[in-house]
């Protein structure tokens, strides 16, 4: 079981190209999961506990606007990944992430891979140089959204 | 002493416009509509996918437009215009049987002839995927190995246009994605910057040509991200929109650096000197 989960780790996109006993690391963290159309995989303000790699199903990323309901700030397609407020203070969740359709991730548990990126520091920046490219994608997306890229005046 | 006769230009291709009548008129959004125009008489020469006409409504002025529609398909020809100033609100408010002056067509294209093995991925923001209708239209035809991705990016679902070409693009075996800024309570779609939908789309850099038009400042990051994922940056083609006027490179209004846009563009190879200059602060 393990050793499948090891190879659902390797051939997602954040770990591919990892040693195996890398992916074997992450893998001994890790369970599948499944959920519905509607669903919430992790909820604001909630612990964060789990690292999820995306492998079937989009997932929207909702942040509560007050006055105007659940707002979609972004989607998430297969080999992305979702969660990442387990990896600083205070591990709470930052938005909502629901289930746009049925989905299915490799659930893993972010206590269980800080304890190992802790123990094995080598395998810790091998975590970390793996996360902080999301990170950092995600934020220059968000950087070159706040220019309003198609608020000009084209007409043609 | 008899003087001797000017000779006249010959209409529509240079400065003097041809009369087109509105043929057909449809709504895309808010702001942009679709007008189809048939030759009152003498029609302009064939047109190909990326260039443009200068539209003339009268009494008002003259604006490039993009032609939207196919090369080569029967009928009027359509062309989509967003309306922001005041020639563009003029034209947009044509009614059927409306006639206009045109001139044309003018400027590069986007070549896509000869594409048949390539994986084409197609970029476009807002109406920035009008000037790029025909070429795709052309490209989901085609007979080849070729994968063809079209990515959407608008503001907002109710900016996105052509919905029943993304329809009919689809069936045809084109990956089409869509995305918007901010999303709506009734949209199901994908929701953030166009360009995150590379990630997840297939096709092999090495044999990718880009096709990107829309605001400059989203073809900016998007053809950066098609070159940080290993497209070579001259197989990346930009469509650049200035103050076009005459068409014929002869009045320099449309001036980028060492190019005439209305005649060594719209459509110029990413890369190089454009990469530069659109970095850079224009005065």
């Amino acid at each position: 079981m393990t050793e499948e989960l090891a190879e659902l780790v390797a051939r997602h996109p954040l770990f591919a190209g990892l040693p195996t006993d890398v992916a074997s690391l992450v893998a001994g963290c890790a369970h599948n999961a499944a959920f519905g159309a509607g669903e919430l995989l992790l909820a604001e303000g909630e612990p964060a506990e789990a690292l999820y790699l995306l492998r079937r199903g989009r997932v929207a990323l909702e942040i509560r606007k007050p006055g105007s309901g659940q707002l979609v700030v972004e989607t998430l397609r297969p080999g992305e990944v979702v969660g990442l407020s387990w990896l600083f203070p205070p591990h709470r969740w930052k938005t909502d992430a629901r289930a746009m359709e049925p989905v299915g991730v490799v659930s893993v548990d972010a206590a269980c891979l800080l304890a190992k990126a802790e123990a094995d520091p080598a395998f810790g920046f091998a975590l970390m140089k793996r996360l902080l490219p999301v990170l950092l994608s995600r934020l220059q997306a968000t950087r070159v959204r706040l220019l309003d890229l198609y608020g000009d005046g084209a007409h043609r | 002493m008899a003087r001797t006769a000017e000779r006249p230009a010959k209409a529509g291709t240079s400065l003097v416009p041809l009369a087109y009548r509105v043929a057909w008129r449809r709504r895309e959004t808010a702001d942009v509509v679709t007008i189809a125009l048939e030759a009152v008489g003498e029609s302009l020469a064939p047109f190909r996918a990326g260039q443009f006409h200068m539209l003339t409504a009268f009494g008002v002025g003259e604006v490039a437009i993009s032609v939207s529609g196919t090369p080569g398909a029967p009928g009027p020809v359509e062309h989509t215009i967003r309306d922001v100033g005041a020639v563009s609100h003029a034209l947009s408010r044509l009614p059927v049987g409306g006639v206009v002056g045109a001139r044309g067509p003018f400027g590069t294209s986007w070549d896509v002839t000869g594409l048949a093995d390539e994986d084409v991925v197609v970029i476009a923001g807002g109406i920035g995927l009008a000037p790029l209708r025909g070429a795709v239209h052309q490209l989901s035809g085609r007979r080849g190995p070729g994968r063809l991705t079209v990515l959407v990016g608008a503001r907002t679902p109710d900016q996105l246009v052509f919905a029943d070409d993304v329809r009919r693009w689809r069936e045809l075996g084109a990956d089409v994605r869509l995305t918007v800024d901010a999303a709506t309570p009734d949209w199901g779609g994908e929701v953030g910057l166009v360009t995150s939908l590379l990630a997840s789309a297939s096709f092999d850099p090495a044999r990718t040509v880009g096709l990107l038009c829309g605001p400059e400042v989203m073809m900016r990051f998007a053809a950066a991200d098609l070159a940080d994922l290993g497209v070579d940056p001259s197989r990346i083609r930009i469509s650049l929109e200035r103050n076009m006027q005459c068409g014929a490179g002869i009045c320099g209004h449309c001036q980028l650096g060492p190019l005439l846009l209305c005649r060594d563009g719209p459509v110029v190879t990413y890369g190089g000197a454009v990469a530069a200059l659109m970095g850079q602060v224009e005065r």
